[in-house]
């Protein structure tokens, strides 16, 4: 056998031991039912819930919460079948946290309460001003 | 009055860049397939006349892009929404390539750079290596066009020249279309530093350069020359490598300075995008260095070419076209291109893959067996290493993709990215970044030549040595146990040694060929240098009070923040820190002054200073003097002392941008040469928030009499009639007397001076006093003129704080020292082999 062949088949073992990792290391998006259930069935790996801020009827965002020390902050999220559940940050509140539309929190179930270890936020006013301010 | 000339101007040049890019790819297209001496002369003339017009509207574009944000004509949807009055004339530049079309304008800039030095260098090559610019070049033209066909009514492009009026669907201009804003709504603050000036167009440059080894790979087998177009092509690929090395190191500098995440590489798809597309040209330059010395590897530097700049559409498709969407942090404004950049990438990867196919049974290759004692073989192992490394990034940034193709055949696809990228891609480039340095580091004893088992015996033996020994002073000095950094250490000290030792003896011989060692050497010791500032970097900012995170999660937790009072010593690694005060960045002088010495005026740039300013013992301002701040900065002055000695005084700053979601907080770093310290406030004290006053608590004083307020001494120093109070005169019916009252805060001696007003004796009014850095409040609340006794009303609420994060970076020097040093190599690498060129250049006239 040429070594070239040899460096081949590395090659290849190598691309598909990559592949194969990369499917075991994603992590995906769910449902705050489907993480408790993972969670309660031992699972420990960490993934993505998408949600909103839980609003009252007039718009304004209900259950912030802030830790001892200003040092971390909890909330109320709502997944997209409506799944209310508290999620724990160990980081203070980020600045453009009440203003973001969407929410995707990384992380996963303990206990009752959920632990976000990554918060990223979807707030499309960010880069594209909505409204003209007409006044200036 | 709307400017519309420049803007009509401005599109004009877009579509006469378009068109004449489209000319000119036409033009060498004929001049390349005509034999006729005279015509194809006559076509080539007619091409470069098209590229200078082409060029010539680029410049166009660009200037009248430019004189609208420069001139603030916030009627064009560019200058509202990138620029502003206020901005900064150095900041105008940036404002250019925040939007996304100014980007793609940027990029045609370089290629309109980069083809005219090849027009006027390259004589043989110049026809069908400027097909494939023009092509390009008429793409990248359409994603700015902003034009709808007729009939089919589909828009092409997004040009930067649109009106506010059409961009935004604002009522206001249904009631008065000429309408102008005033002001812009900003720059980015985030963008307005130094190197968001130099790093865009620096990547932009690297950016181009890969399309000339992509043109003249295309052209050579295009032209059945199928390995002559190396020759010309390894200049500009070591040039590519270099600028685009650069231009990825600047990014990640500025992330470092001024982004909040804690380090420099964060494996964010924008930042593996790019990373990627580098890694595949390194391999391929190294697989063009090895057919021009050995003949082989001709197909895998072909390969390889075409896979770079496919990578860079690849990555501007995924960056731009908003798949990325929960994937990323950084957000891109979605501009409807996707279909057009999906097109872009398709058209050449297509072209290129059809090309090399047809060609690909003619192409040479080597038939003798590659031998283990040849360089080329480890070279060749060590770009298969290269290619294998930007593989294992791409598959996982591409998942975004995967879910979209499954949703486009009716599946659903949920897959996310890993939780934790930087744990999970680290854990992979650890190990590649440490095979493809031993397997460079061994590369370098094979001097083109073939070597025998025993000779390499010798060669190998000493270095070896060598690198066991630092090896073993580095662990034991810096107590490094970890397996895997223990082999990547190794890696990194192995691949400094060999090359050391190859530039020795190359310097004895001939200094020019130095480049490679020394770009291996800087490679080296980045290596290291990520090792110990990312393995060992740690958080230093630990609460140590062991309260819960929350009485409902019984999970004790690191707590990586740290709430600091003003004038509240706090410990923090082995140091004691304390927070003094927010303070403010005046415009024109360099330093910072305390936000409690100066009073604002009407307008938000401009403050006047209450007392004479200084800054480490500087005097920057007279008392009354008013001069200008900017307004959205905000910085927190941090003390850190040791053994009762200020070691350093760092100023991490926050930016204040309701637009952007309140607050932007950039880091304050200590440089020092073992280890950086990182620190950055993670959350403010809510300016707007009203504060709680506590209930306040009255106390009859005399003159000169002591008393305490939250635990600090203050005296009631004096009490005297004023006539005016805050510049307005009072009337001969009303009375005020003000009285001033001394505290003793920690560090300074604060002055309170309550007024109390009689309005047409018989109307009380009360101005009181507060003390911000010691959250004080005193009002005078009554005077009792027969036993000469005063009461004042002290009310008191939580003091100043903030909450900062810190991180200690150890050893981050020597991979900045290492990036210097690579930068070097590749420049000292290009001018050997941009002489080369000439003289071969030479050589053939």
């Amino acid at each position: 056998m040429k070594i070239t062949h040899i460096i081949a088949i590395i090659v290849i073992a190598v691309a598909i031991g990559i592949i194969v990792s990369t499917a075991g290391d994603a992590s995906t998006y769910v449902n705050f039912s489907q993480a408790y259930q993972m969670a309660s069935s031992g699972e420990t790996k960490k993934i993505h819930v998408v949600g909103e801020l839980k609003k009252d009827d007039s718009g304004n965002i209900i259950g912030l919460e802030n830790g001892a020390d200003n040092v971390s902050f909890s909330f109320l999220l709502v997944d997209d079948l409506g799944k209310e559940q508290k999620v724990f940050y160990n980081e203070p509140m980020p600045p453009d946290f009440t203003s973001s539309e969407k929410v995707v929190v990384i992380g996963s179930y303990k206990g009752e309460n959920f632990l976000a270890s990554k918060i990223l936020l979807k707030c499309p006013s960010k880069y594209q001003e909505q409204k003209l301010n007409a006044s200036l | 009055m709307l400017h519309y000339f420049i803007g009509d101007l401005g599109h004009i040049f877009v579509i006469t860049s378009f068109v004449t890019a489209l000319v000119c790819a036409f033009s060498y297209v004929k001049a390349n397939a005509i034999t006729d001496l005279g015509k194809k002369e006559a076509w080539l003339k007619n091409a470069r006349v098209g590229f200078y017009a082409h060029t010539f509207s680029v410049l166009g574009i660009i200037v009248s892009l430019f004189v609208i944000i420069y001139q603030h004509y916030f009627e064009y949807h560019y200058a509202y929404s990138h620029s502003s009055l206020h901005l900064p004339g150095q900041y105008m530049v940036s404002c250019f390539w925040e939007g996304q079309e100014g980007s793609f304008l940027l990029w045609m800039f370089w290629h309109a750079v980069l083809g005219l030095v090849l027009i006027h260098t390259q004589r043989a090559w110049e026809a069908p290596v400027m097909v494939v610019f023009g092509l390009v070049q008429a793409f990248l033209a359409s994603m700015i066009l902003g034009v709808v066909i007729p009939l089919i009514n589909i828009k092409l492009g997004s040009s930067p020249f649109i009106l506010l009026r059409d961009a935004m669907d604002d009522p206001i201009f249904k009631m008065q279309p000429d309408f102008i804003p005033k002001d812009g709504s900003g720059l980015n603050a985030l963008l307005q530093n130094y190197w968001m000036v130099i790093h865009p167009p620096t990547l932009f440059l690297g950016f181009a350069c890969t399309l000339v080894p992509f043109a003249f790979c295309i052209a050579g087998l295009w032209q059945k020359k199928y390995s002559e177009w190396i020759k010309p092509a390894l200049p500009w690929t070591l040039f590519g490598c270099a600028v685009l090395g650069l231009g990825i190191l600047m990014g990640g500098y500025w992330a470092y300075e001024t982004l909040n995440f804690g380090g420099y590489w964060n494996w964010d798809p924008v930042e593996n995008a790019v990373y990627v597309p580098w890694l595949i040209l390194i391999a391929a330059l190294h697989t063009m260095i090895t057919y021009k010395n050995s003949g082989t590897a001709l197909k895998s530097a072909i390969i390889l070419s075409i896979s770079v700049f496919i990578l860079i559409l690849y990555s501007t498709f995924l960056t731009r076209s908003g798949i990325l969407g929960d994937a990323s942090v950084h957000s891109f404004t979605d501009l409807g291109l996707s279909g057009q950049l999906l097109i872009y990438l398709l058209f050449f990867t297509v072209a290129a893959i059809i090309l090399a196919i047809v060609r690909w049974k003619h192409i040479l290759s080597s038939e003798k067996e590659i031998s283990i004692y040849s360089r080329e073989f480890w070279i060749f192992l060590g770009a298969t290493t290269l290619c294998l490394m930007g593989f294992q990034v791409l598959i996982p940034t591409s998942i975004p993709v995967y879910n979209k193709i499954v949703a486009l055949f009716g599946g659903m696809s949920n897959i996310a990215p890993p939780a934790n990228q930087i744990e999970f891609y680290s854990k992979f480039q650890l190990w590649f970044g440490a095979a493809v340095a031993i397997l460079s580091g061994t590369g370098q004893f094979f001097w083109w030549k073939k070597m025998d088992q025993e000779k390499v015996k010798k060669e190998m033996l000493f270095p070896v040595l060598i690198t066991l020994v630092l090896w073993a002073i580095v662990i034991s000095m810096a107590r490094v146990t970890e397996p895997t950094y223990l082999l990547f250490l190794f890696s990194g000290i192995y691949i400094i040694v060999s090359n050391v030792k190859v530039l020795a003896g190359i310097l004895k011989v001939n200094p020019r060929l130095s480049g490679g060692a020394v770009a291996h050497i800087g490679i080296g010791m980045v290596l290291i240098g990520i090792l110990f500032s990312a393995g060992y970097s740690k958080v230093v900012s630990l609460n140590n009070s062991g309260l819960l995170i929350s009485k409902e999660l019984d999970t004790e937790f690191n707590r990586d923040n740290l709430l600091l009072f003003i004038n509240e010593p706090r410990t923090m690694a082995d140091y004691e820190i304390e927070y003094k005060g927010e303070r403010l960045e005046p415009r024109h002088k360099s330093g910072y002054v305390k936000k409690n010495d100066v009073e604002p005026t009407a307008d938000p740039y401009k403050v006047v200073a209450t007392k004479d300013l200084f800054f480490k013992d500087k005097k920057l301002y007279n008392a009354k003097d008013t001069f200008e701040i900017y307004p959205e900065n905000k910085y927190y002055e941090i003390e850190l002392r040791k053994d009762g000695k200020v070691k350093a005084t760092v100023f991490p700053r926050i930016q204040i941008n309701p637009s952007m979601g309140g607050f932007i907080a950039s880091p304050d770093i200590v440089r020092n040469l073992s280890a950086d310290l990182y620190s950055h406030v993670s959350l403010p004290m809510n300016p707007e928030a009203e504060p709680e006053w506590s209930k306040p608590e009255e106390m009859k004083l005399k003159i000169g009499e002591n008393f305490f307020v939250n635990d600090y001494v203050a005296q009631l120093e004096d009490i005297k009639r004023i006539d005016e109070i805050q510049g307005f005169k009072l009337s001969s019916s009303d009375a005020a007397v003000e009285a001033s009252i001394k505290i003793q805060g920690e560090h300074e001696v604060y002055e309170a001076k309550p007024i109390f007003i009689i309005k047409d004796a018989s109307q009380v009014g009360y101005l009181p006093s507060e003390i911000n850095d010691l959250g004080i409040k005193i009002t005078l609340t009554n005077i009792y003129p027969p036993t000469n006794e005063f009461e004042l009303a002290v009310s008191t609420r939580q003091k100043d704080w903030v909450v900062i994060k810190a991180l200690e970076k150890p050893y981050i020097n020597i991979m900045w020292i290492g990036t210097i040093i690579l930068m070097i190599g590749f420049t000292l690498a290009f001018v050997r082999r941009f002489k080369e060129f000439r003289e071969g250049r030479k050589a053939e006239v």
